[in-house]
């Protein structure tokens, strides 16, 4: 797995590189590893779940005020990164795609546009959020309440949903963009082969996932009663 | 190990797909639907979700067990967001 292999394992040369002695072979390796990240994966289902479920609470108690503030969001900005992080999931599933075929330069190619189109998702997301401070959106004792008249205080609820959702969301983003710069790291390194590129493809399970929570995100939040 | 190698074609059908997915959501939303509006745009999401998962994510070619963990965690979900609802929604409080 790692560059630091323990004198036991470099007195074992039956084992293929980058197997554990603990497995059988790479194939049952890979599956643990699989399985392993689903089940993290579900923990973060959950994580978000629960923010999911306290969105859905409000937003049927105060439809609308939902309604009202989701319309200051910008759909175009929101639409355009919607689009980003799309194309970042294509360009991560294309990495792989290589690593498989045993092509390097590629993957490398790819794997560097997957963090362009992050950090691209990460600059816009900041604009709406200036957007937001600017306009005295941010939940918090600067909220202006009388943008949005008698449904002011319900909509500061909408606005807090809004901030802690896209935000966790954004961190997400940023460890996805570590990973991805210690996972091409490795792959500029050669580390990754047709046989074994499991850290490689774990990282992609956890890049999906993040693009998922977004699939759900920007219906919710940006795209609330537009045609009222 | 993961084998399967998804043709260029599947990833580049599945990323037009979601393409279209997100273009529909946003035309859909600013058509007056009533109270089928969400309900429209959640099972769009839905929908890309499940193509992310499948294809994305490699579930389609993966063991069942893998399958089991990717809807053990869809089910827990429905689970919590379905019962938490049915129980605001009868308490009257909106």
């Amino acid at each position: 797995m790692s560059a630091s292999s323990t004198p036991a394992r470099r007195a074992q040369p039956l084992h293929a590189a980058g197997l554990a002695h603990h497995f059988e072979d790479l194939a049952q390796q890979h599956e643990a590893a699989r399985l392993g990240m689903w089940a993290f994966l579900i923990t973060e289902v959950m994580f978000f779940g629960g923010l999911f479920t306290g969105y859905a609470v409000y937003r049927n108690l105060y439809p609308a005020a939902f309604r009202l503030a989701s319309h200051h969001l910008d759909v175009a900005l929101g639409t355009t990164n919607t689009a980003v992080l799309i194309g970042s999931s294509l360009t991560m599933a294309l990495a792989i795609r290589e690593a498989q075929i045993g092509r390097w330069k590629p993957q490398i190619g790819y794997l560097i546009a997957t963090m362009l189109l992050g950090a691209t998702f990460l600059g816009i997301k900041s604009i709406e959020y200036h957007h937001k401070w600017v306009d005295h959106l941010m939940p918090g004792p600067g909220f202006d309440v009388s943008v949005f008249g008698a449904e002011g205080p319900h909509a500061r609820i909408f606005y807090s949903f809004y901030f802690v959702m896209t935000g966790l969301h954004a961190f997400h983003m940023v460890v996805g963009l570590g990973l991805m710069a210690w996972i091409t790291r490795r792959a500029a390194r050669g580390d990754f082969t047709p046989g074994h590129h499991t850290a490689l493809e774990m990282t992609g399970l956890y890049w999906h996932f993040v693009d998922l929570v977004w699939i759900f995100l920007f219906p919710l939040l940006y795209l609330i009663g537009r045609h009222g | 190990m993961s084998a399967h190698v998804v043709p260029l074609k599947t990833y580049f059908t599945i990323f037009g797909a979601l393409m279209a997915g997100t273009a529909l959501t946003v035309f859909v939303a600013f058509q007056d639907l009533g109270p089928m509006n969400t309900v429209v745009a959640l099972t769009i999401a839905a929908i890309k979700a499940l193509l992310v998962v499948l294809f994305f994510m490699h579930v389609k070619y993966s063991s069942r067990l893998t399958w089991v963990f990717a809807a053990a965690g869809f089910l827990w979900l429905v689970l919590m967001i379905g019962l938490t609802m049915a129980d605001f929604d009868t308490r009257g409080m909106s």
